[in-house]
């Protein structure tokens, strides 16, 4: 049961790897830091006293986060395109250290538990088998299920998604049939923020919420690789994959192994099909 | 190299010298002289800086030859760093093994994972490439731990100063002189590795791999040789971190280091050893000088709390700056710099830019 939690967080953070990817090719390495600050941006919001019901602020929080990645496009990933991939990836490395030391500013190195503004305990439920689960966990569960079911929808059958789907593919054809492809790079990068948000406010909710979070989101990194980079439906499996090797590297190895189960993963698959499970083959330049 | 001054190569001779007109001797023996007279003047904590970027300038040569010049583009420098003083503090603890013993046992074992880390490279480009030494930084990293762990030290491994001979490596003067030779042996050997056949074939490699193979250059062999350079340089530098801290630890070795060496080459300017030389004095000495900033405009001191983020925040900053507008980094502002002044009063571009 641990493993579908883990692997189900897991999900909700590689959805926004994937879809940065996708749409624009770039690996975004800034966010487990944009995922934290989903966490950070509830807690603010909820001890602000805006909003009385957990959900609205939850809301809120999405809205700000979905403004936030578009922000973060027009102002600084705009100016990569037509620079070379790996640049473009430095700015989001430079981003997520900008990032990390503007939260510890911000909201300081401490501890924050938001469920505790919120006014709601964390409860667990009780299956028949007599295993435990948190209701948080199930929230995970559920939300990345919600999300994956909603992004293949959108994906797929939207003029939005359609869009997008062409930009990914070829931006010149895109362009010159009238897309206007900022416009689609934009929207990946705000919907990528406030879905890798989402699994930061649920995980804050979870676990509590300090500087150190981003982390997951480097962790969840090799999901998305072992899936291929640009399949959101193998996010799933990969992720339940990843999630398995971990635990067991902490139940049998040792608990420090957690970090490093991920990404061993990550060098087997690299050696073995470097274009992860569900990617498009040809995708990869190989030598 | 184009000169804006009319300099021109007449004869092969001269194609083949390092330091190139009499002027730049002059710059270079009273650049030396500088160097040798610095740390007398300088106080124990300046001495310390010189230190900090002496070491520091051994990795990020090291990583220069790998990603600047052959093209291979590594995100597990931290990692390497950690091998090299983990080699060193382990051999020191377990068999209290001397410098003599612990300095070339850590260049093998960073030649070893040197093909390790560099057999990916052989299938993999670009980004994928960058991710599998990612992974292989945390696998590295995790032995050190385990090690401390299985050990009981969970705080680190402490060492004593080395020595050479009789001669004990203690005073930060000792240091100084040791590193600034050590250093100067390895840009020269950067700088000639570069000029050689091996040096041409990397950058035949980084600008087009394909077109390398089809000259006959065995393209396998000279991207596994970058990292097998590049990782006894680094693990040679990690060695010697060890010693001067006089501590080894896990936590010194996390992600932030590999950006650091990253930074160091990208904001000096990719593709240049004065880049290197450029980029690690400004990484290094960045956060000082924030400090000293702080200090000078007397800043409340309820920020002081704050120090090390405002330091982490500027440093992705100045990084995200560097990336957006200056491209070639430090070394092509000294570049611009010194053609205005050679063509000074005209204003055309130098040949070849």
């Amino acid at each position: 049961m641990n493993i579908v939690v883990l692997a189900s967080l897991y999900c909700l953070i590689g959805y926004g790897y994937v879809l940065i990817y996708q749409v624009s090719r770039v690996l975004n390495l800034a966010h487990g830091e944009l995922m934290s600050l989903g966490g950070y941006f509830l807690l603010t919001i909820v001890i602000m006293g805006m909003t009385v019901s957990p959900l609205t602020s939850f809301l809120l929080a999405f809205i700000l986060l979905l403004a936030l990645g578009l922000v973060i496009y027009f102002v600084l990933m705009r100016l990569m395109t037509g620079e070379s991939v790996f640049t473009a990836v430095l700015v989001t490395i430079s981003l997520g250290i900008l990032l990390r030391g503007l939260i510890t500013l911000t909201w300081t190195s401490q501890s924050w538990f938001p469920l505790q503004y919120m006014g709601i305990r964390a409860s667990s439920f009780q299956f028949i088998g007599g295993a435990q689960i948190p209701t948080f966990g199930l929230v995970k569960v559920a939300s990345a299920l919600g999300v994956f079911l909603i992004l293949t929808f959108g994906i797929k059958y939207t003029r939005w998604g359609i869009k997008m789907r062409a930009v990914g593919e070829n931006p010149l054809l895109a362009s010159q049939r009238g897309i206007a492809i900022h416009k689609y790079y934009a929207l990946a990068w705000g919907l990528a923020t406030s879905i890798g948000g989402l699994a930061g406010m649920i995980q804050a909710c979870d676990s509590g919420l300090d500087p150190g979070m981003f982390i997951i989101g480097l962790k969840a990194f090799p999901v998305v690789l072992v899936a291929g980079l640009d399949s959101l439906s193998g996010v799933i499996p990969a992720a339940l994959l990843v999630a398995t090797a971990e635990i067991l590297a902490i139940n049998y190895i040792s608990p420090q192994a957690s970090d490093v189960a991920p990404f061993a993963v990550l060098v087997a698959m690299l050696l073995i099909r470097p274009w992860g499970l569900f990617g498009t083959k040809e995708e990869l330049e190989r030598v | 190299m184009a000169f804006s001054s009319g300099y021109f190569k007449t004869s092969y001779a001269k194609d083949l010298t390092i330091v190139e007109t009499k002027p730049r001797w002059v710059a270079l023996l009273l650049l030396l002289a500088a160097l040798v007279v610095l740390p007398f003047l300088a106080s124990t904590f300046f001495l310390d800086l010189a230190n900090q970027v002496l070491l520091a300038l051994i990795g990020s040569v090291a990583l220069m030859i790998l990603t600047g010049y052959a093209g291979q583009i590594s995100l597990g420098h931290a990692g390497l760093i950690a091998a090299g003083a983990f080699t060193t503090a382990i051999l020191f603890k377990e068999l209290q093994a001397p410098f003599f013993i612990t300095f070339p046992a850590s260049a093998v074992t960073g030649g070893l994972l040197g093909i390790i880390f560099g057999l990916p490279s052989l299938r993999l480009k670009g980004l994928y490439l960058a991710l599998s030494t990612l992974s292989l930084h945390f696998i590295v990293t995790f032995f050190g731990s385990e090690y401390e762990t299985k050990r009981g030290l969970a705080s680190g491994v402490v060492l004593d100063p080395p020595s050479i001979g009789t001669l004990r490596l203690e005073d930060p003067r000792f240091w100084y002189f040791f590193l600034l030779i050590v250093d100067v042996l390895v840009v020269l050997l950067a700088i000639n590795l570069i000029r050689s056949r091996t040096g041409r074939a990397w950058i035949a490699v980084r600008v087009r791999d394909i077109a390398a193979e089809s000259f006959g250059i065995n393209v396998s062999y000279y991207k596994v040789l970058a990292f097998v350079v590049s990782s006894v340089l680094t693990s040679l530098a990690g060695c010697l971190l060890a010693y001067y801290r006089g501590f080894v630890s896990v936590e010194a070795f996390s992600m932030l280091m590999t950006i650091e060496y990253m930074a160091m080459i990208i904001i000096g300017g990719l593709g240049s050893i004065l880049g290197a030389i450029l980029g690690t004095g400004f990484v290094v000495l960045l956060p000082y000088a924030i400090d000293a900033l702080v200090n000078i405009f007397a800043i409340p001191s309820r920020l002081t709390t704050y120090m090390f983020a405002i330091k982490y925040a500027s440093f992705g900053l100045v990084m995200i700056i560097f990336l957006i507008l200056e491209p070639s980094g430090l070394a092509g502002i000294w570049r611009r710099l010194r053609d205005y002044f050679i063509l000074w009063p005209f204003k055309h571009k130098p040949v070849g830019k």
